[in-house]
């Protein structure tokens, strides 16, 4: 891989003590953010850059802790000196968001008010809020704008909520294997993850931490149907086939192909440290996000509020977030006579694309981000 | 479909475009053409471009570019959205002859379409001398050539006239370069078009 990682981080917490209303109506009197920060912040500040987290991302975006050196950032690929998102070049700050499970306040957190861990007390956070608080520790960070938002996925969404939100702070937002909204068909999919978790007899209401459990099937459950909908039927058919762990049928329901193996492994693993609550919250905030709400459902209307440059990228086997998808922004980035490009990226991993680490998709990111003006 | 600096058919299309105008490059290469029209005339420019080494190429440049291909029409731009619709020595590849054309006046005011000239007496000499015709405008072999439309400028103008299309300029060129004004369609190596229609 060409360049460099940027080697041993730290994490950092910053506390909030103004309320942060949210779109729900709830309201959180105070909270936590844990963050990372790579490279330098210049004299005037013009050179950070936002990563925003997908579903299950959080705060360690790149680098290693000196203690746990194989605890590599997820999208530590593209992050260094010399990659994509030159840290000799830039300031890259990694947050876990609201609602999070990796350190910043989320359902797992205990609730001043009550001395217990949120559970099913935790309210609703979307999109917006969370872009909210990003802005709130931009504000400690002396950050009043952002070279760049970026993020794939759910990042990308916030990327694009960015540029709506905070048009004044946001000089260019790189929107990765996203959607303006979700389909009908991706509702169906989270809502079927939810159901896996709340029919769990572990979820208790979402106050399985008094019970001194977790609702782990459930969460396996999700997690399972989510990373089919992640991967292409190719790049499946390729990795797996129909091969069998042994050479023969065994009739019965035991792991026999391989495909389940995988499956039930990344189920496993992911069970074992990620939160149900905040799966659900995570889902729902992709459910919820659709900018163009606020303007009757017209797009165009939404988007003549932005004032970035934008690179959008989409991948040629994502069928949970088509390149269609992707393209229903370029659109209205056009309609508003917006500086827009569009690379439409052949990369055989479906929805999980973006976080390859590909010559010809890094290559787009590193040139867009080169001619930045910092 | 890589464009160079100086090619003639540039020079001409960026005679035609004022200042601040919005262009649209069908098959913009690397972007060279609209980059120039930026950085001259101060147009608004935005390109389309089906190749991941030119889309790449475009980016670095600073040219807006949508990854995309011609084919399957414009859907992403509104109506009307654009000045100039420029398609440089592209027509020929293009399977959807009249829905590219027609698709280019539909987001487009105008429609500025260059293509080589198949009739070109030296093409024609090739030709009666047994092989397909290798020029400055036809630079490929026949195994090789991303053309799949062989037309002439009398066959081009019989296609304007039954879409309704009105040809508003045109320009015919030798293979250096240089305008060729009297027995066009038998002396012109490239030709280059202003097409509008009525509404």
């Amino acid at each position: 891989m060409p360049g460099q990682s940027v080697g041993a981080v730290e994490s950092q917490r910053a506390h909030f003590d103004q309320p942060l209303h949210l779109r729900s109506g709830g309201v959180l009197p105070a909270y936590d953010l844990v963050y990372e920060t790579y490279g330098t912040l210049n004299v005037a500040k013009s050179n950070a850059i936002l990563v925003c987290h997908a579903l299950s991302g959080h705060h360690h975006v790149a680098g290693h802790y000196a203690d746990q050196p194989q605890n590599i950032g997820w999208w530590d690929n593209i992050v260094g000196p010399g990659r994509p998102l030159d840290t000799d070049r830039f300031f890259i700050v990694g947050l876990n968001n609201l609602g999070g499970c990796h350190g910043s306040t989320g359902p797992s957190s205990t609730n001043p008010a009550t001395g217990k861990p949120w559970g099913a007390e935790f309210p609703i956070v979307a999109v917006n809020d969370w872009v909210h608080a990003q802005a709130r520790l931009a504000d400690i960070l002396g950050i009043d704008s952002w070279a760049a938002v970026m993020g794939g996925s759910l990042g990308g969404m916030q990327a694009l909520r960015w540029s709506i939100t905070y048009p004044e702070r946001v000089r260019n937002a790189i929107v990765i294997a996203a959607a303006p909204k979700l389909s009908a068909q991706n509702i169906a999919f989270n809502d079927v993850a939810r159901q896996a978790i709340l029919t769990d007899p572990d979820f208790h209401g979402g106050n399985y931490y008094e019970h001194n459990t977790r609702p782990l099937r459930g969460l396996r459950l999700a997690r399972m149907l989510g990373h089919i909908t992640y991967l292409s039927d190719d790049q499946m058919g390729a990795k797996f086939g129909r091969e069998l762990r042994n050479s023969a049928f065994s009739f019965g329901f035991d792991v026999e192909f391989e495909v389940e193996s995988y499956l039930r492994y990344q189920g496993d693993k992911f069970a074992g440290y990620f939160d149900a609550n905040t799966y659900l919250l995570m889902t729902k905030a992709l459910d919820y996000f659709d900018p163009s709400r606020e303007d009757d459902g017209n797009l165009n209307a939404t988007m003549a509020r932005s004032k970035a440059n934008f690179l959008i990228a989409s991948f040629t086997t994502d069928w949970r977030f088509t390149p269609a998808r992707s393209k229903e922004i370029v659109a209205a980035l056009l309609a508003n006579g917006r500086n827009v490009s569009y690379a439409e990226i052949d990369l055989n991993f479906g929805h999980d694309s973006f976080l390859m680490e590909d010559a010809h998709y890094h290559a787009v990111v590193d040139a867009y981000l080169r001619n930045i003006k910092l | 479909m890589t464009h160079t600096l100086g090619r003639p058919d540039f020079e001409l299309i960026a005679g035609w475009i004022e200042p601040g105008h919005r262009v649209l490059d069908l098959g913009c290469g690397d972007g060279t053409l609209l980059k120039h029209l930026i950085d001259l005339r101060g147009v608004q420019g935005v390109g389309v471009e089906i190749d991941d080494a030119n889309v790449l190429a475009a980016i670095k440049n600073g040219i807006n570019v949508i990854q995309g291909n011609l084919e399957r029409g414009l859907d992403e731009f509104a109506d009307q959205a654009f000045d100039h619709v420029v398609l440089s020595r592209t027509l020929q590849t293009v399977r959807h002859t009249e829905g590219i054309l027609r698709e280019m006046l539909r987001v487009g005011r105008e429609a500025v379409v260059s293509f080589p000239n198949f009739a070109y007496w030296k093409n024609l000499r090739s030709v009666i001398d047994g092989r397909m015709p290798v020029s400055e405008d036809l630079p490929y072999q026949w195994y090789d050539s991303p053309n799949v439309r062989f037309f002439t400028l009398l066959d081009f103008e019989d296609l304007c006239n039954k879409m309704g299309l009105i040809i508003r300029e045109r320009s015919v060129l030798d293979e250096e370069g240089n305008p060729v004004t009297s027995e066009v369609n038998f002396l012109g190596s490239l030709a280059v078009y202003r097409l509008t229609q009525t509404r």
